[in-house]
């Protein structure tokens, strides 16, 4: 029914580029919402600044919980970031056609995550100015090598994501941002690459994206599997498992598909796109989410549920930890508030409409971060001999301010970065959304020359 | 600028290469050969019998022998830095740890964290509280760390700062660590700890040298671990722990001789015979890590076990 609503609604060209552009043009929130961002930022930059006169002994992590809130984080940003290939790569790729619009919004998601997962690495690093060593004594057997070869990867090959299908934009831009400041009328030269409207130029353009979305398949795959095997890949109770992979994997499809629903309510309220993200949208992502959380859920059996029918004894103490234990009321929390009930939610239409879409996105986006923080601390409480001789707050762990505004200053980064994004370039692609209004590329080419003159 | 080498010069010096490979080779083989010439005899850890006074790490003075005593810097650091990450030709090095004989009397730790700068919480060999799940009464059991043969804390290093030697040991350059504490995380045997600040007396350890053998001066934002006293090995002398113990419980050796000495009695034995005879063990052996530290079950116990007033172990270890 919406469907056909939806296709109904035939929209002008220049109807579009003007819906499109005007965010661009002016938008008075933005101003004081970039200060916003910008001040989180400041509050976690002086931490950091702390935190690397004074040592990492600021943050609540001793010798036993070496990890902490920072590699908890690194997970759930890396996990963030994986969605934008789920939408572009492979749903683009088998040709489902209500992606179009927000295609470039997790695009755009993927990249503000993927950015600040490598940085939040450093600011858990106890020799940051060391870093150049990673390259000049770097070890193939290291999974870390391994993470920042396919991290630095995956950052490369989202940006040609996001960069190639905005290039056919880039004339809607030069023609209507005659008013615009001089450095922006720059950028938009640049990154037009001599694109003019051909045929042809359409054509490698297609062809370009397609050959991206194929290579970012195995290394989004690849950036949260070895993410998974920074844990597996040791001998301690909790992380030596073998579903790690496919379960990092799954888990991040639901935290990004969580995080798109936000940014989807956010964008298409507060810059005035309802038409174009239409409640059909949130009903699809919504269904999407139902999906991909029931395979996370089917994930968290196995990898829950396995251990505790053994219930070997190593497993055990950890188990109980989660289950009944010091962690058992954030467990529970996480798994009944960020997963089943949102499951149970969402398979009901209504709650696929956009508020209950933005309020279940939430809750499962705050579920998501704490699971990442029960995957990385118990198991560093519980291990294979006692913690015995050392201060008592060796073995608690909860994170210091410090941690909290470090981990704010990457929240606040990533979303500042997709902020302005979403400020130089429009959100959505308007040459894929005029094609599929059926206007043609000699249309949109006349559309170009007339503004021009 | 580099001038280019001539072919003819490349093959030059690969033949000197060469050449000190067999040079070291021979070097090595003869090293081995004396090795065994003076087997277990451990001569030179002899004390000298003068003690001097020295301020202990929690402020108490402390009585140790001079022969203990080490100047430092007396090789150029580089050679340090080459010959600590080869190791020590011709050499296995291995402890046995009997646990009837332990007391906790902690003298091993104090010794450690005195000779490597570490402060009272921070351990390269910690002494726990164990038990056999009631079937024993509880012990005393001194954890270094277990220098495995197949490491799992190397393997995950990205920069190559922690590493094994041919000697066996397993060392960390905390010139070259950059702080990601992936070893902490590998280690089954939490035998790593971490400079979360300043180390202890940074000030007075300002100007030292850096010994990749004693891992002094320890480094703010780096890992350090046990490095069963790698330094005083080069001089044919026994690690710190096993020497300071009032109890006999370490002995220490070499595999290749298959001797080991004990660090209070001085007494030589067959290490395989003493391992057999013992019954011993080693921590973890499903982990595959190959531990080169042996632990000799606790019977014929020295003392009682008391920990606090009380003979029953307390669990601290919650979940």
């Amino acid at each position: 029914m919406s469907e056909v609503k939806h296709k109904d609604q035939k929209k002008s060209l220049s109807k579009i580029v003007d819906d499109l552009t005007r965010p661009i043009k002016r938008h008075y929130g933005f101003t004081p919402w970039i200060l916003f961002l910008i001040a989180i930022m400041a509050l976690g930059i002086w931490a950091y600044i702390i935190q690397i006169r004074d040592g990492l002994g600021v943050t609540a992590m001793r010798d036993y919980v070496s990890w902490g809130l920072y590699i908890a984080s690194f997970i759930f940003f890396i996990a963030t970031a994986l969605i934008g290939m789920l939408i572009s790569a492979v749903l683009g790729l088998i040709g489902i056609k209500w992606i179009t619009p927000i295609a470039r919004i997790a695009e755009m998601i993927a990249i503000g995550f993927a950015m600040w997962a490598g940085l939040i690495i450093i600011f858990d690093m106890g020799r940051p100015d060391r870093i150049l060593n990673i390259f000049l004594h770097g070890r193939l057997q290291s999974p870390i090598v391994w993470d920042i070869t396919v991290v630095t990867t995956y950052v490369a090959i989202s940006l040609l994501l996001y960069l190639l299908p905005l290039i056919p934009d880039i004339p809607f831009l030069k023609k209507t941002m005659k008013d615009q400041p001089k450095w922006k009328q720059k950028i938009y030269e640049i990154l037009s690459f001599g694109f003019k409207g051909h045929t042809e130029q359409y054509k490698l353009i297609k062809r370009l994206i397609r050959i991206m979305a194929i290579l970012i398949i195995p290394v989004a795959l690849a950036i949260h599997t070895v993410t998974s095997w920074l844990f597996a890949l040791t001998l301690r109770v909790g992380w030596d498992s073998t579903i790690f992979g496919p379960y990092y994997v799954t888990g991040a499809f639901v935290t990004g598909g969580a995080a798109v629903l936000i940014a989807m309510f956010i964008f298409s309220r507060d810059f005035r796109l309802k038409e174009y993200i239409t409640d059909f949208h949130f009903d699809k992502m919504g269904k999407l989410l139902v999906l991909l959380m029931l395979v996370y859920l089917y994930f968290n059996i196995n990898e829950y549920l396995v251990p505790a029918y053994k219930m070997k004894t190593l497993d055990e103490h950890h188990l109980s930890g989660l289950f009944t234990g010091k962690f058992a009321v954030m467990f529970w929390t996480v798994q009944l508030g960020g997963l089943i009930i949102p499951i149970i939610l969402m398979l009901f239409k209504k709650m696929r409409r956009p508020i209950p879409s933005l309020i279940i996105g939430i809750a499962v986006v705050i579920g998501a971060f704490f699971k990442r923080y029960l995957i990385t601390i118990p198991t560093l409480l519980h291990p294979h001999l006692p913690i015995q001789n050392v201060p008592a707050e060796f073995s608690t762990y909860w994170p210091t301010a410090f941690e909290w505004s470090i981990t704010m200053m990457a929240v606040a980064g990533a979303v500042l970065i997709i902020t302005i994004l979403a400020k130089l370039f429009p959100i959505m692609p308007i040459w894929e959304i005029a094609h599929e209004e059926g206007i043609t590329n000699e249309e949109i080419n006349q559309f170009v020359e007339e503004k021009n003159n | 600028m580099k001038s280019k080498n001539t072919p003819a010069e490349k093959k030059d010096k690969k033949l000197t290469s060469r050449r000190n490979f067999l040079k070291k080779g021979l070097l090595a083989g003869a090293g081995t050969v004396l090795g065994a010439g003076v087997v277990g005899s451990f001569d030179a850890f002899a004390e000298s019998g003068d003690s001097i006074k020295v301020l202990g790490p929690d402020g108490k003075i402390l009585t140790v022998d001079k022969s203990h005593l080490k100047e430092i810097g007396a090789r150029p650091e580089s050679q340090m830095q080459t010959e600590g990450r080869e190791g020590i030709p011709g050499r296995k090095w291995i402890k046995v740890i009997d646990l009837g004989k332990c007391r906790n009397a902690r003298m091993c730790v104090a010794a450690c964290q005195h000779a490597h700068q570490l402060k009272p919480e921070q351990y390269h060999v910690n002494v726990l509280r164990m038990d056999r799940e009631g079937e024993t009464a509880p012990f005393f059991m001194p954890k270094p760390c277990q220098h495995c043969d197949d490491p799992p804390c190397t393997k995950v290093c990205p920069v190559d700062a922690t590493f094994k030697r041919q000697d066996g040991l397993v060392l960390i350059d905390n010139e070259r660590c950059i702080g990601c504490r992936f070893c902490i995380a590998a280690c089954p045997y939490s035998a790593r700890i971490f400079n979360w600040t300043d180390p202890r007396d940074v000030e007075k350890y300002k100007d030292v040298e850096y010994d990749v053998e004693l891992n002094v001066p320890q480094k703010k934002g780096t890992v350090s671990k046990c490095l069963f006293s790698a330094n005083l090995l080069r001089e044919e002398r026994m690690p710190y722990c096993v020497t300071a113990c009032p109890n006999g419980v370490y002995w220490f050796g070499d595999e290749n001789e298959n001797a080991v000495t004990n660090g209070t009695t001085k007494e030589t034995v067959n290490f395989k015979k003493l391992l057999k005879d013992n019954a011993a063990y080693v921590l973890l052996p499903e982990l595959g890590t190959q531990p080169r530290v042996y632990y000799l079950p606790e019977k014929n116990r020295l003392f009682p076990y008391k920990y606090n007033g009380s003979t029953e172990l307390k669990k601290e270890h919650s979940s």
